[in-house]
């Protein structure tokens, strides 16, 4: 890499002062809303409901200048998921657990996640793809019980969650996929269930287009929220792209989550979409965990995004 | 790099019979230049983007990016490679004229292609 690269991204970061504040997001009947976090930190406990907790794209194995050890900062997460007042639930991990695949990283993960004794839903990234069987690896350890490439989903507390896979079979040229089969499937799981019912649906890669040019979407998701439209409340939780981004859309709310390991730049703002190099002491600021909360009968989803410097 | 010099050690081992070729097709991460032509990878970009070679030519691809990535053919089976950590290269030795397209199956926005000429 060159000193002029390094220029570019260092440059860049000065316009990212946005990237270490957290935001609470409130979905209500298609209308969004955000107060401040330390609004959201002086809100009682929420007595009822429950919350959960998204990490993701923890690159363990990752040890390059924009992170030397993508271990310790996933360390340090999951201390900070210990260290929470009150328990989540469970963890969902959106992906890209490891750099390469390899079996001592997801060792490495699976040691550092099973210290929060919580149970954890995982998707896997296009990073945990790349052992000889092309997925078998995670499916080995993570795919028990779910189908295809690992897609699955499950009722908690009288949400639904589903698990989608969109970095299997990709085409050239273009984005994340879906597929035809896992389509069909998620047409069939989620017909018969009631629109009042809360859906969280979380994959790797954006099932929004969030920049094209890098690939930040997902080809085929505008049929996967065909089947979502009629729900009340749909909350679309993705990584990859390593930093916070968000939209509304009708009654969906999507949100991409921070990773562990390296924050990326936004879309088309620097010279690709790989690790941003920042100042050591920036590093922590940069990354972080999303803490998602319901609310029992007031339909509403709380997003509380916190960094590891926080 | 590790690959090298395990295959250094074992010529040790080996002496003479390790002449046989340790080569082929392959990634790997060896500090000398291939002989010919290269694909850089570097900021998620395939350059050139379009290389036009005659037929018998072995192109090598070289991934400088801190992140992995491949190369594979956009049929998936003409050619396909492992995947490619920083420095690790592919080889690829093209024997029919056509036009190759190809592409990052991890990043699948990042194309490129191989115009193979008759000699």
């Amino acid at each position: 890499m060159s000193d002029h690269h390094t220029n570019d991204r260092r440059g860049f970061l000065r316009c990212m002062a946005w990237a270490g504040t957290g935001a609470l997001w409130t979905v209500s009947g298609g209308l969004a809303s955000s107060i401040s976090l330390d609004q959201a930190a002086a809100k009682p406990a929420q007595a009822k409901g429950f919350t959960f907790l998204q990490i993701s794209d923890s690159h363990v194995g990752f040890a390059k200048p924009a992170n030397p050890d993508a271990k310790a900062t996933f360390q340090e997460a999951v201390a900070k998921i210990i260290a929470m007042p009150v328990k989540p639930d469970f963890i969902i991990h959106t992906g890209d657990i490891t750099q390469l695949s390899k079996d001592s990283e997801f060792d490495d993960a699976d040691q550092i996640i099973k210290q929060a004794g919580l149970t954890v839903f995982n998707v896997p990234g296009e990073h945990d793809m790349l052992d000889e069987g092309q997925g078998k690896a995670f499916l080995n350890r993570y795919g028990k019980g779910t189908k295809g490439a690992g897609w699955h989903s499950f009722d908690h507390k009288g949400v639904h969650f589903v698990a989608l896979i969109n970095v299997v079979n990709l085409k050239a040229g273009g984005m994340g996929s879906l597929g035809a089969e896992q389509l069909q499937w998620l047409k069939d799981d989620l017909a018969g269930r009631p629109s009042s019912q809360p859906i969280v649906v979380f994959a790797h890669i954006p099932l929004w287009t969030v920049y094209a040019d890098w690939g930040w979407g997902t080809d085929d998701a505008a049929q996967a929220l065909t089947f979502l439209k009629r729900f009340g409340s749909v909350t679309v939780l993705n990584g990859h792209i390593h930093q916070i981004t968000q939209k509304v859309e009708g009654n969906v709310h999507f949100h991409t989550a921070r990773s562990t390991a390296f924050p990326q730049p936004v879309g088309g703002q620097g010279p690709s979409p790989g690790p941003l190099k920042v100042p050591t002491e920036q590093l922590h600021s940069m990354l972080g965990i999303t803490t998602a909360s319901f609310v029992r009968g007031q339909d509403q989803i709380a997003l509380i995004d916190a960094t590891l410097a926080s | 790099m590790f690959k090298t010099l395990k295959a250094g050690a074992l010529a040790l081992c080996l002496g003479a019979a390790a002449s046989i070729a340790i080569g082929g097709p392959a990634i790997s991460a060896q500090a000398q230049a291939p002989a010919g032509p290269t694909i850089k990878i570097d900021n998620f970009v395939f350059g050139p983007e379009a290389l036009t070679v005659a037929v018998g030519t072995t192109v090598t691809w070289i991934n400088q990016d801190d992140i992995p990535h491949t190369v594979v053919a956009n049929d998936k089976q003409t050619f396909k490679s492992k995947v490619m950590d920083t420095d690790e290269r592919f080889s690829f030795t093209f024997t029919r004229p056509g036009e190759y397209g190809y592409f990052c199956s991890l990043h699948p926005h990042m194309v490129g292609k191989v115009i193979v000429k008759a000699g």
